[in-house]
């Protein structure tokens, strides 16, 4: 989990090291855009806005969906980041679960024992 | 999946880690000191489960616990909530008892297509991995889980990413 999130964040600062990429992260915080819309709005070829979209992908920070012939892509952080937040809270429930657990197994340990010698006398 | 298993002793000892390893599955382990036999008692036997299944610190309480541990076997769980007008009860049937190394069990609150929950225990020395392995009837279900246990984490979302763009302006410059 830890190395996960890592990981993450390094492409998270490597997509956004780029100018334009930050610029289509505000543009799709604004609305949904195809990438044939981003490539205009940003004045460049679609091929290179496609590499952009790409990086971003990759660093979770934005999804795409191919409807049709038109791939539209929007904001992908909130899931992702809401997962994660979900997934420390579900382990902090458990690991307050087996905290207990370890108080149980070390009583039942101790009785074991008691026992053990009671039946040896 | 063979990945994941060679993966699986980073459950660094005790410490609780959660994986969702696929779309559909969610991956609890643990190390606990002591042997399977014991561990295995304390998850099957009413008395001791529900001394630890709800945290001391939670408002939630468990009013009846009920739980035939054996192949077929039924368990029945009523938990109260002050935020819960109504008691709420889990219930399911153990499809699998394999005394210390195995418990499968499936929770039919929901239905048909409910959760399916396989914990193993396995004993290393003197103590006991238990992996407790979620399986969600779809990739939706957990998702649907996970959103609704969540508090809308955009706008932290939002602030968190500001703070990575105040940071790269410090740091890389403009490029």
């Amino acid at each position: 989990m830890v190395q996960y999130s890592q990981t993450r964040v390094d492409a998270s600062f490597a997509a956004l090291s780029d100018a334009t990429r930050r610029g289509v992260l505000e543009q799709l915080g604004r609305a949904d855009a195809s990438i044939t819309d981003l490539a205009e709005k940003f004045d460049m070829t679609l091929t290179g806005m496609k590499k952009h979209v790409g990086v971003l992908e990759q660093a979770g920070l934005v999804i795409t969906e191919k409807v049709g012939r038109v791939r539209t892509c929007k904001l992908g952080r909130c899931r992702l980041e809401e997962e994660a937040a979900w997934i420390e809270r579900y382990r902090q429930l458990w690991e307050l679960r087996f905290e207990e657990l370890d108080n149980i197994v070390e009583e039942l340990k101790r009785k074991e024992k008691v026992d053990g010698r009671k039946k040896r006398e | 999946m063979d990945a994941k298993k060679e993966s699986e002793p980073t459950a660094v000892k005790n410490r609780t880690t959660v994986e969702r390893t696929s779309e559909r599955e969610l991956v609890v382990a643990r190390i606990f000191n002591g042997p399977a036999r014991i561990v295995f008692e304390a998850w099957t036997k009413p008395e001791l489960f529900k001394r630890w299944w709800v945290p001391k610190s939670f408002a939630l309480s468990l009013l009846s616990c009920e739980m035939d541990v054996r192949t077929g076997g039924t368990y029945r769980l009523v938990f109260s909530h002050p935020a819960s007008p109504e008691p709420m009860a889990f219930f399911g049937r153990y499809s699998e008892v394999t005394p210390h190394s195995r418990l499968v069990w499936t929770n039919d609150e929901g239905g048909e297509s409910g959760t399916v929950t396989t914990v193993t225990f396995e004993e290393r020395g003197a103590e006991t991995l238990v992996v407790m392995h979620d399986l969600y009837p779809s990739e939706e279900a957990l998702d649907d889980a996970i959103a609704s246990g969540s508090t809308g984490g955009c706008s932290e979302t939002f602030e968190q990413l500001d703070e990575l763009l105040v940071t790269l302006d410090a740091n890389v410059g403009r490029s």
